[in-house]
């Protein structure tokens, strides 16, 4: 007998609005069919009536998560369109800033994947251990999340040299917690059980989704837009792309763990960067963006973000165009679900770090013809209303 | 027959337990919380979430399902706890009064209350209840199988007597059972047991709120729900108590004697707990497994061991 196991559009799983119907035999998963679009925010239409500066506070607010990964696409974005190179000094506080955040939300991963096991010490240890990230974060831009630091043509706020000893003592002290949580996690026998051999993607499902980030590597997908596609002061420090092979969940926990490494390791090469650089060259001024059309990138803790920004020469974006990772990254829910244990398939679900509503988009579609909305706002909330009753 | 009603419903009966299941909830929650550097809920928490439930919260029946078996479960579930520990405590706490089972009535009537959680699921006409109900069925045929084994096993360590207060007696005059090799494995298999008949990590896949959102229990609100909630306080006491009856010698309750029955139980909690919060929960198949051929295996060879005086 097939019954249907929802999850979401409220679930504990995912703390998003989300609809996942998994068609379960007995405890096995047999299709999964997924229902987005819950929360529309409307980012690209607000971005087409804000000014470039204005923009960069908008598009923080795509996630509040990774929420410097979209001002830094957004930044390389219109760089490109301006053709402006900004101050070394800059750019290793942009990479500072993405690295730390990189930091905070694998922590933050990590404790949720705790708590989706059940194994709650491993969750209040982890956001105990990414307190101090945040802490980092309010010294040196004033916020703890939403960091406001990103402007054309470099950053806001500087990181005087005499904040650098203060930087290293905390990097130290999480590179010792670290250490802690890979050993408790690399080493528990009952967390292999669980996790090893579970929802595994293989390197051919990832080039078939198209899946991106620690999905990807986690697949042995070597790809990184760090690297792939230099930008900020990646080129200019060392560090490596990790990858796994086995592309189970554990595998996935694996790379993200040993990527907090590397980014303190970024880190710590940033802020030797740093004192080489003269205090204050942090932006250059930039009078005017052109018209034209660029693309933008950076890699979020959760994979690649995509900008696109048309300009005609004013100082509003005519067309703007966000990809979050997540949009890609859901997709291979099909195939990391489909033939496991419900139990298995929750566990599959978290492991790629979906971000809901940052991915969420609306595409409102016209009658060539007439020239009318094909589905107008009238039309949409009954539709929404017809959908929930037919949940009960 | 007044003192025996009060052997029911005072003490060592209803109000004892619920008093004292009520603390030990506490305790399990404060040191989660210690175990997790959180501050951990004040003392009469427990109490305040259990009259919140009954008496402030509204009781919300599902549309579909059986409305009386779904009422009824936790207020049987309740039944078969309190049933347990009296016939627990009257022989631990030296009571001879009244009913003195053996120890497989006592088996019997613990297993009421998972029995009741899963009626009460199946009685509420939701899916995700229903795949929490199958679990628990699962869960139950495989551990009820070890733990009848491990009290065989106790059985057969005492010289084959079957009552609770004999058991206990011969434990007081040759020492705990825990003393000896096939003692110890005893004691981890009950222990493991106990994890499973408390619904905690590893076992809460019955109920495991990030996969089936507390699984058998997710229609219940209001009165019904702290009734659930009321019979799970006491079995967090019940069963260490059996523990520490079965194989750490039971109570004395005269002067320092005190003092090893709290140490006796605290101690179980704190095993309990801690396991509880250093695992991830496994599944159902890994969970049937690891009963039904490991822990059986150990009962096996704490049998073995046993036979050569170990």
């Amino acid at each position: 007998m097939n019954k249907i196991i929802p999850i979401g559009p409220y679930h504990p799983l995912q703390e998003e609005p989300e609809l996942f119907r998994l068609y379960c035999e007995g405890e096995i998963v047999k299709d999964v069919k997924w229902e987005t679009g819950y929360n529309h925010r409307g980012i690209e239409k607000l971005s087409e009536s804000k000014t470039f500066d204005q923009v960069f506070f908008l598009v923080e607010r795509i996630c509040g998560i990774c929420s410097t990964s979209h001002p830094f696409a957004f930044a390389n974005c219109l760089e490109e369109i301006a053709g402006i190179d900004i101050p070394n000094r800059a750019k290793y506080i942009r990479s500072i800033i993405g690295e730390l955040e990189r930091l905070h939300s694998h922590l933050l991963w990590v404790g949720l994947a705790g708590h989706f096991l059940g194994y709650n010490t491993v969750f209040m240890w982890a956001w105990k251990y990414r307190e101090p990230v945040l802490d980092l974060f309010e010294m040196i831009t004033g916020n703890r999340n939403s960091y406001a630091m990103f402007k054309i043509g470099g950053v806001r706020r500087d990181i005087e040299n005499d904040k650098i000893q203060r930087i290293r003592e905390t990097l130290d002290h999480i590179r010792e917690k670290t250490d802690l949580l890979t050993g408790a996690i690399m080493d528990d026998p009952v967390i292999h059980a669980r996790t090893k051999g579970v929802g595994i993607l293989t390197r051919e499902d990832i080039l078939d989704f198209a899946a991106v980030g620690p999905t990807a590597r986690a697949s042995g997908v070597d790809i990184d837009i760090r690297r792939d596609d230099p930008y900020a002061a990646y080129p200019l420090v060392n560090w490596k792309v990790i990858t796994a092979r086995e592309g189970d969940v554990f595998a996935k926990a694996e790379v993200r763990l040993l990527e907090m490494y590397e980014s303190i390791s970024i880190i710590e090469q940033c802020l030797d960067g740093l004192k080489k650089e003269k205090e204050g060259d942090i932006a250059v001024v930039v009078d005017e963006i052109p018209e034209g059309m660029g693309t933008g990138r950076a890699e979020a803790p959760r994979g690649e973000v995509f900008h696109f920004v048309k300009t005609d020469g004013s100082n509003y974006p005519v067309r703007h165009k966000i990809r979050a990772p997540s949009y890609v990254n859901i997709a291979t829910f099909r195939k990391s679900c489909i033939g496991h244990t419900l139990s298995d398939a929750t566990l599959a679900l978290a492991a790629v770090d979906p971000c809901y509503c940052c991915t969420e988009r609306l595409a409102v579609a016209y009658d060539i013809d007439t020239g009318k909305k094909i589905l107008n706002g009238r039309e949409l909330v009954e539709l929404s209303a017809k959908r929930t009753c037919g949940l009960k | 027959m007044g003192k025996e009603l009060l052997y029911y419903l005072v003490f060592p009966g209803f109000i004892f337990l619920a008093f004292v299941g009520g603390l030990f909830s506490w305790a399990d929650r404060k040191i989660s919380a210690w175990v997790q550097f959180r501050k951990g809920p004040p003392l009469l928490q427990p109490f305040y979430d259990f009259f919140k439930l009954l008496l402030v919260k509204e009781t919300i029946l599902p549309s579909r399902g059986s409305k009386l078996t779904f009422l009824l479960a936790p207020v049987f579930g309740l039944a078969g706890a309190l049933l347990s520990g009296i016939m627990i405590l009257l022989p631990a706490f030296g009571l001879r009064q009244g009913f003195s089972g053996d120890v497989i009535v006592i088996f019997y009537m613990l297993t009421i209350p998972s029995l009741t959680y899963i009626i009460g699921a199946l009685a509420a006409g939701n899916p995700l209840a229903s795949v929490g109900a199958s679990r628990e069925v699962k869960l139950v045929i495989s551990y009820e199988l070890t733990f009848l084994l491990a009290i065989a096993a106790i059985i057969s360590k005492s010289g084959m007597v079957t009552g609770l207060h004999q058991i206990i007696a011969v434990q007081q005059s040759q020492g705990a059972f825990a003393g000896s090799f096939s003692g110890i494995l005893l004691v981890a298999v009950f222990v493991l047991c106990i994890q499973a008949k408390l619904g905690f990590v590893p076992f809460d896949m019955a109920e495991a709120e990030t996969e089936i959102t507390h699984g058998c229990f997710i229609e219940y609100s209001g009165a019904a729900y702290s009734l659930i909630k009321l019979t799970k306080y006491m079995m967090l006491f019940i069963l260490p108590a059996f523990l520490c009856a079965m194989l750490l010698g039971g109570f004395r309750f005269n002067g320092i004697g005190f003092l090893w029955a709290f140490l006796k139980l605290i101690g179980v909690l704190l095993l309990i707990t801690l396991i509880r919060n250093t695992n991830p929960r496994i599944r159902i198949d890994q969970a049937m497994r690891f009963f039904l051929i490991w822990m059986n295996l150990l009962v096996i060879v704490a049998i073995i061991l046993d036979y050569f005086n170990f």
